[in-house]
């Protein structure tokens, strides 16, 4: 106790001195805590939901909790009966090629346009800068279409294909703004050494753009294991069906069930939690390089 | 390696002059375009080409997958002046899935920036900045469809499921914040701006860290109050990444869709729909191709503007570097 106390009774003005800050503080730290506090609400209120019997989650509200009984039997419905375990596999399936497919030819032509001079690549970077933001909706009926005539409908082929080419403008804009910030010095003195342009790119510069590689994957992984419009869209057949799909089926089937919602929501959401937390700061860098670089 | 591009440079001319001298092989003329190749093929397939065959689409009378007539601008004005679901200037104020659209510019593109902007400044003075900053984050990782699920439980009518009824219980019936035409808009709008401010706060807080200390302590000793150093110092300083924000939510609010599908399917009757939704349901709902493509085609001439800007920043950038 006296060794916890004496470090303020040694510094009795500086106690004061912050008390006298943290009042005149206050209202930052209440309007700060506040707003903490409704972000967190409805996602606790999501995660305890999903622990809860029905029987309890129709009879009192989440904050109940303690009164209560706690159970994981709302996740084992969801995983097997309802299907969210195979659709769980589902989205790893088209979320991953989605992400690798991207960041292989965009870093392919990002090296291109930043350091291979060829004919009309200034105007062909613009273009790509231009297709940005092209919507989605833009390519659906066409590519149904292109789809069904390559019968490539019934599988993940054509949702690697149009996350792809939507995926490509950034990946190649924001790679080569990076690529062209490396060392001139070091890629000439290779090509003096005889180094093939492919040999650059592999030796060079994938090494060392590691971190501007990785906030564009991260950025795409969450953007396509997020994605219900293009999977509702693109994916048919109901064996194929990523989280985000199946989730809207579980709720035409068997309505507002919450305890079947919130466990299927929650796992939706931990591979992102999970990635996002794990490399928050490549996430967050990829976010800024999307935005405050252009 | 080919013996071309083995051939020895003098290192004090600039090697795009070198590359690019005449006399070279063709490989070596061309291949940076071999590099680019992979990704301009799968752009042209999967992107340029659908979108041409779209604009093309949205002058016809498609149904299924086939252009059925000719009709011209037909398809445009149809959903200007004669869908309701789209526009309905009946009656006053007008409704319809375009003014939806607008509520969700002004609301969505004011509230993200606003509280993204006072919770950047404000967290900067705490000593639990990254917590608050973390939390406030967190909801950019979640799908939108996850986020959807989140406020169905929080809006819930009943109000021993929904916290938000539970809170209004002692003074207030029940509201159905969902089912009603009057709240269905604003209650969805609410719930994406919880998910987006992260990002605004995020790219401002950044910046403002970006503003030299100095400037800011000049300031103070001149005796400058906190909300004169805001409004002269870092609200100019910011305009850069403000615009950059405005421009992200923006885009972000034209294709807004996810969200709505997963809480009210545009519903009830219609009232929360917005341009996107209209473009899902008229093409895969109703099989009418041609207008919901139509449709399309008028998002892309919504995003034609940021289009332009983009390739401007971009030019000025080059020839400031």
């Amino acid at each position: 106790m006296a060794a916890i106390e004496a470090p303020t009774l040694a510094q009795p003005q500086t106690l004061a001195g912050r008390l006298v800050r943290a009042v005149s503080r206050s209202p930052v730290h209440i309007a700060l805590l506040g707003l903490g506090v409704i972000w967190l609400v409805p996602t606790l209120g999501l995660a305890l939901t999903s622990i809860r019997p029905k029987s309890e989650i129709l009879a009192s509200g989440w904050w109940h909790i303690f009164s209560g009984r706690v159970t994981l039997s709302n996740y084992a419905d969801v995983l097997h009966a309802a299907g969210m375990g195979h659709a769980f596999l589902n989205s790893l399936y088209i979320t991953i090629p989605a992400t690798l497919l991207p960041l292989t030819f965009g870093a392919l032509a990002a090296f291109g346009f930043a350091w291979i001079p060829f004919p009309f690549r200034d105007t062909i970077f613009l273009i790509i800068v231009g297709l940005m933001v092209v919507p989605v909706q833009t390519s659906f009926v066409p590519l149904l279409k292109l789809f069904r005539s390559w019968h490539l409908n019934d599988s993940f082929l054509g949702i690697w294909c149009a996350h792809t080419a939507f995926g490509l403008p950034l990946a190649i804009f924001l790679l080569r703004n990076f690529f062209i910030t490396l060392p001139k010095d070091l890629i000439e003195a290779a090509r003096i050494d005889g180094a093939s342009n492919l040999a650059v790119f592999r030796r060079i510069v994938v090494p060392l753009s590691v971190p501007a590689l990785a906030s564009f994957g991260i950025f795409q992984f969450l953007w396509v294991w997020n994605d219900l419009l293009m999977a509702l869209v693109f994916v048919s057949k109901p064996s194929l069906l990523p989280m985000t799909v199946q989730i809207t089926t579980l709720q035409s089937t068997y309505g507002v069930e919450f305890h079947l919602l919130s466990a299927a929501a929650f796992l939706l959401m931990i591979v992102p939690l999970v990635v996002f937390f794990a490399l928050q700061r490549y996430f967050v860098q990829g976010l800024l390089a999307g935005s405050v670089k252009s | 390696m080919s013996s071309s591009e083995a051939l020895p440079t003098p290192i004090s001319e600039p090697p795009t002059a070198a590359d690019d001298a005449p006399g070279r092989g063709l490989k070596s003329r061309f291949g940076g375009l071999l590099f680019a190749a992979p990704a301009l093929i799968v752009l042209g397939i999967f992107l340029v080409y659908p979108a041409v065959w779209t604009i093309r689409l949205a002058f016809y009378r498609g149904s299924g997958f086939r252009f059925e007539h000719f009709l011209g601008l037909e398809n445009f004005k149809e959903f200007l002046t004669r869908d309701p679901n789209f526009l309905d200037r009946s009656h006053f104020p007008p409704t319809g899935a375009l003014i939806n659209n607008l509520k969700w510019v002004v609301l969505y593109i004011g509230l993200c920036l606003g509280m993204g902007l006072s919770l950047a400044v404000l967290a900067t003075r705490v000593r639990y900045e990254r917590a608050i900053k973390s939390v406030i984050f967190v909801p950019m990782a979640i799908a939108a469809t996850a986020v959807g699920i989140i406020w169905l439980l929080v809006y819930s009518p009943n109000a021993k499921i929904g916290v938000l009824n539970a809170l209004i219980s002692g003074f207030h019936d029940p509201v159905s914040f969902l089912g009603q035409p009057s709240t269905v808009n604003y209650a969805i709008i609410v719930a994406y701006v919880w998910a987006s401010t992260g990002f605004a706060m995020v790219v401002l807080s950044a910046a403002l860290k970006g503003i030299p200390t100095e400037i800011l302590e000049a300031a103070r000793v001149d005796g400058a109050g906190e909300w004169s150093i805001f409004r002269r110092i870092m609200l100019p300083m910011l305009s850069l990444p403000l615009s950059v924000v405005t421009v992200w939510l923006f885009i972000n609010v034209i294709k807004v869709f996810d969200i709505i599908y997963v809480m009210t399917s545009g519903g009830p009757n219609g009232a929360s729909r917005v341009i996107a939704y209209s473009m899902f349901a008229e093409t895969f709902m109703n099989g009418r191709a041609g207008y919901g493509a139509s449709i399309a085609v008028f998002m892309l001439l919504l995003m034609v503007p940021v289009m332009i800007l983009n390739v401007r920043r971009f030019r000025s950038e080059r020839v400031a570097t």
